[in-house]
């Protein structure tokens, strides 16, 4: 319709077409146990469904916080009407006490410099507007989140500028490759404005080594533009060792830079709830700077989608209870570590080798060995083999901007300890019999799918406008 | 140079808080009024709040503990409802939101729960809105005076520019045919491209529904020019006396001949909860589009602003509650209708006039005849006196692009009847005040008529 905005009519909300046919697939044929056991396995999905127990048994015993009530009183008028986009103070405090908590308090948070937005995709959105005008790039390291090709650059017309990483040294950031994707964006003619990383990782789930943070730190300072560091995984790290997660914050803290220090307001943080606390449908995300007018514009953007003040109130009861949160931190990072144990050994038993990682709800798996071909077709052609024959909907490399095809993420906190048992079993299975030169036929037939209709159906899906409702996940 | 790393959004004044706007709430910040513990302070008459009715509110979520997903009779539902993130919303909120749409507008017409889009509050649905209908350097019409928020809402990050439809008190600022065709002329000779028309009914300020004539009008003047109508409908339920509100849904579905070949996927209504339900903090932004693109496009938008789903359980258990949303609308508008009298009757006694409204949180109050002279300066002149010695925070006709000096928009919903008697008492004693300071033959002999 050319009544509408280019916006509205172009596909740069970069909706990924095999996230968009999992999805499908997963919801005409969802696994259940008792009613559907042979239904498809939801494992694309990041979410963290391990420990709402806990949160459940704190509501229990905290009434007040449900009941709109503080020390007894309602406070349901002060709640209804607060939409002061400063936030509500005692939320940001108890925010950023959990956000220093989980960096095992070696650094700490100032409240005044957190902006809160409705979710972590609010939050990318308005940091890229506040820091880059239309046209202009920032650079971030493959694999990514495909969602940072909507949040990122959709409306704000900004690009993104991949900088290539390798298994070969474990996908860990190079100066080379730093240097070469900013000469990319240079022969495009393009502004880059800053670097984007995720650390912990999406999809990797390792964490950012401290000489690839003091790499990323100098060559910002010395091509004089921003770093953004989203730590939306923080809380999911689950190396025993305290010292595995370091975050930007405290690379900054240990060169003895004060906030005011020029790299300093360069450096600007991504923080949600949505996994630390698997809590995504209460849209909680922040963004932090030590630079006051990037804090001050987006305070006033952050208007444009602030957190309800119900769900402000309730998580900020629930996080100032420090014997709380330090409970949680702790018993949520045993659970996913025995959930990555299991699935790591499960793979292992079928042969199949993953990216080794401490954080995160999911592994980076490598199925290069059973690709017919080192191409991204043949990675098609194996992802929709384990989606309609083995029955697990898992997320593809190339849908994360992998150099490298084979390479498969894959979410194990979305799912009981059973599923996650049978998951692996036919992964198993499906290992098996490809090994005995045998393909399983399943009831839709791996002949429907032979390489040149996958190619069509792969065009149709990307020409096509989604019309499922779910977020590329995270 | 610290200004070049950033965007230039971030460093103009696209955001117009610099605006007396905002000026007057930062005066009533630094010397809010309080009934024991500051008596001379700033009373707040800027802020549209409708906070008459949050104890019917409150008393049905005690009585309906389930409708929490924390209580022990809610939290049954905590982990699949804090879990859901899907951008259409819950089935059984979009359902809510639906019924109690048409439930406002007196039942007139439906809405359909698949065209209900959400947004991060009405902020958030008027920027999505433009984000979806326009492009960088494209216009809205907007009839003046309107809500001072909307240059943020609609332009700062889209860049789209709001073009003013000028109307007057002479016909109580009635929009007309040749007021809309003169802004458009003047757009295209400017070499604008006008992508369509953004009207507020019930009016911020006016506090006026627009009648069905007008409507018509409306549409038909956007369908000859193949341009969208975006309606706010943010008010629709504070309608407190007659006409009875008729909603752009009605007109376009109705039989009138002037409307019935109009292209609906041209119409778009904005809406909220914040002001009929006086529940701000909750960011409930509501988009309802009859163009299947924008919903589609609106609801993916919708990722940057979902509606907690916290909030949408309980908004999706109060809003199917008939019994209690009937009783809801029909006490709110007896509550507002006994402020506007008490405020409007009160100062009438002093000879002070109001444009006759009957809906919003407001009304627009004409003060053109205790100005120096009829012009802006005069009207801020009399603004700051009346924030910095009669002590009320109102808001100046200018800060809403009026084309007349001298108005004022007050509300009258935020604030216990006590406050009410103190702030009518202020103006009513600054008033007589001033028109004893002038000459008998100077004053204006309109005295306390309203007007309209």
């Amino acid at each position: 319709m050319k009544f509408l905005s280019r916006k509205a009519t172009c596909n740069s909300h970069g909706q990924d077409s095999s996230y968009f046919l999992g999805w499908q697939e997963y919801e005409k044929n969802a696994y259940d146990e008792i009613t559907n056991p042979s239904g498809i396995i939801q494992m694309g999905l990041a979410e963290n469904q391990l420990s709402f127990d806990l949160l459940e048994s704190w509501m229990a015993n905290n009434p007040d916080a449900a009941g709109f009530k503080r020390n007894g009183q309602s406070i349901f008028r002060e709640l209804a009407l607060f939409q002061d986009y400063h936030g509500l103070p005692e939320f940001k405090n108890a925010l950023v006490q959990f956000m220093s908590q989980i960096r095992g308090n070696k650094v700490t948070f100032d409240p005044s410099k957190l902006v809160l937005t409705a979710g972590a995709t609010s939050a990318s959105e308005t940091l890229i507007f506040c820091l880059a005008n239309p046209g202009e790039a920032f650079l971030l390291p493959t694999p990514y989140y495909p969602g940072f090709d909507r949040d990122l650059k959709w409306r704000t017309e900004v690009e993104i500028v991949p900088i290539h990483c390798s298994s070969s040294n474990n996908f860990i950031v190079t100066k080379s490759a730093l240097e070469d994707a900013y000469q990319r964006a240079h022969k495009r003619n393009l502004k880059v404005k800053g670097v984007v990383i995720t650390n912990p990782s999406n999809p990797l789930g390792t964490t950012s080594t401290r000489q690839e943070l003091d790499l990323l730190l100098d060559f910002v300072q010395d091509k004089n533009i921003h770093l953004i560091s989203d730590e939306i995984y923080s809380g999911t790290h689950f190396n025993s060792s305290p010292n595995k997660f370091i975050s930007v914050a405290q690379v900054l803290k240990d060169r003895n830079l004060d906030d005011n220090s020029e790299l300093s307001k360069r450096v600007h943080i991504l923080y949600s709830l949505s996994k630390d606390l698997g809590l995504p449908g209460f849209r909680v995300g922040a963004l932090y700077s030590n630079d006051d007018t990037v804090v001050s514009a987006a305070t006033k953007m952050s208007s444009f989608g602030l957190i309800s003040s119900q769900t402000q109130y309730l998580l900020s009861c629930m996080l100032s209870d420090q014997k709380f949160t330090t409970h949680y931190i702790v018993e949520n990072q045993k659970r996913l570590k025995n959930r990555y144990d299991i699935i790591v050994s499960g793979l292992r038993n079928a042969g199949i080798g993953v990216l080794p990682s401490d954080a995160g709800l999911f592994c980076y798996v490598d199925m290069r060995h059973l690709l017919s071909s080192n191409t991204f077709e043949a990675e098609m052609e194996l992802w929709k083999k384990i989606l309609y024959q083995v029955k697990l909907n898992i997320s593809p490399g190339a849908a994360c901007h992998c150099t490298e095809p084979g390479w498969f993420r894959v979410c194990f906190a979305n799912m009981s300890e059973d599923t996650l048992s049978l998951a692996l079993q036919r992964i198993k299975d499906f290992v098996d019999s490809t090994k005995r030169g045998d393909e399983t036929r399943g009831a839709s037939g791996s002949s429907r799918y032979s390489s040149r209709s996958v190619m069509s159906l792969t065009k149709k899906w990307v020409l096509r406008l989604s019309s499922n409702g779910h977020e590329p996940e995270r | 140079m610290e200004s070049f790393t950033l965007s230039k959004i971030a460093t103009n004044n696209g955001h117009g808080e610099d605006s007396p706007y905002f000026d007057g709430w930062k005066a009533y910040d630094n010397d809010p009024f309080h009934l024991d513990e500051n008596p001379n302070g700033v009373i707040q008459m800027g802020l549209a709040e409708n906070q008459l009715c949050l104890d019917l509110i409150e008393d049905w979520i005690t009585r309906n503990p389930s409708a929490s997903i924390c209580t022990p009779e809610g939290v049954d539902k905590f982990k699949e409802t804090a879990n859901f993130q899907d951008y259409h919303g819950l089935p059984e909120f979009r359902n809510a939101i639906a019924n109690f749409m048409g439930k406002v507008r007196g039942s007139t017409v439906k809405f359909d729960p698949a065209r209900v889009v959400m947004a991060g509050g009405a902020t958030g649905a008027a920027e999505t809105i433009a984000f979806c209908l326009a492009n960088s350097g494209d216009a809205f019409l907007i009839p003046t005076p309107y809500y001072p928020a909307f240059d943020r809402d609609f332009g700062w990050r889209t860049g789209v520019q709001l073009l003013p439809v000028h109307c007057y008190s002479s016909n109580k600022f009635k929009i007309t045919r040749a007021a809309l065709e003169a802004a458009y002329q003047e757009a295209q000779d400017a070499n604008i491209n006008v992508k369509g028309v953004l009207i507020t009914n019930p009016s911020n300020p006016l506090g006026r529904i627009l009648d069905g004539e007008t409507l018509c009008s409306l549409v038909s003047f956007i369908n000859e020019k193949n341009i969208h109508l975006v309606c706010d409908e943010i008010y629709a339920a504070t309608v407190f006396d007659k006409p009875n509100f008729v909603s752009i849904s009605e007109v376009i579905e109705s039989n009138n001949t002037l409307v019935q070949h109009c292209n609906k996927n041209l119409i778009h209504v904005l809406y909220s909860l914040s002001k009929d339900m006086g529940l701000p903090g909750f960011r409930v932004g509501i988009i309802y589009s009859y163009n299947d693109a924008v919903v589609s496009c609106a609801r993916k938008m919708s990722s940057y602003g979902l509606v907690s789903t916290q909030t949408q359980h309980l908004i999706a258990s109060m809003l199917s509650d008939n019994e209690f949303i009937d009783k809801f609308i029909k006490e709110s508008s007896r509550r507002l209708s006994r402020r506007y009298e008490v405020f409007t009757n009160g100062l009438g006694e002093v000879g002070i006039g109001c444009l006759k409204s009957n809906g919003g949180l407001f009304f627009w109050m004409d003060l053109r005849q205790l100005l120096k002279e009829p012009t802006v300066e005069a009207e801020m002149a009399l603004w700051r006196v009346v924030i910095n010695e009669v002590k009320l925070n109102i808001s100046p006709g200018s800060s809403f692009h009026c084309s007349e000096p001298g108005w004022f928009r007050v509300c009258f919903a935020n604030m216990d009847d006590a406050t009410m008697n103190v702030a009518l008492e202020r103006i009513q004693s600054f008033c007589i005040r001033r028109f004893e300071a002038e000459k008998p033959a100077k004053r204006n002999i309109i005295g306390g008529r309203t007007l309209g």
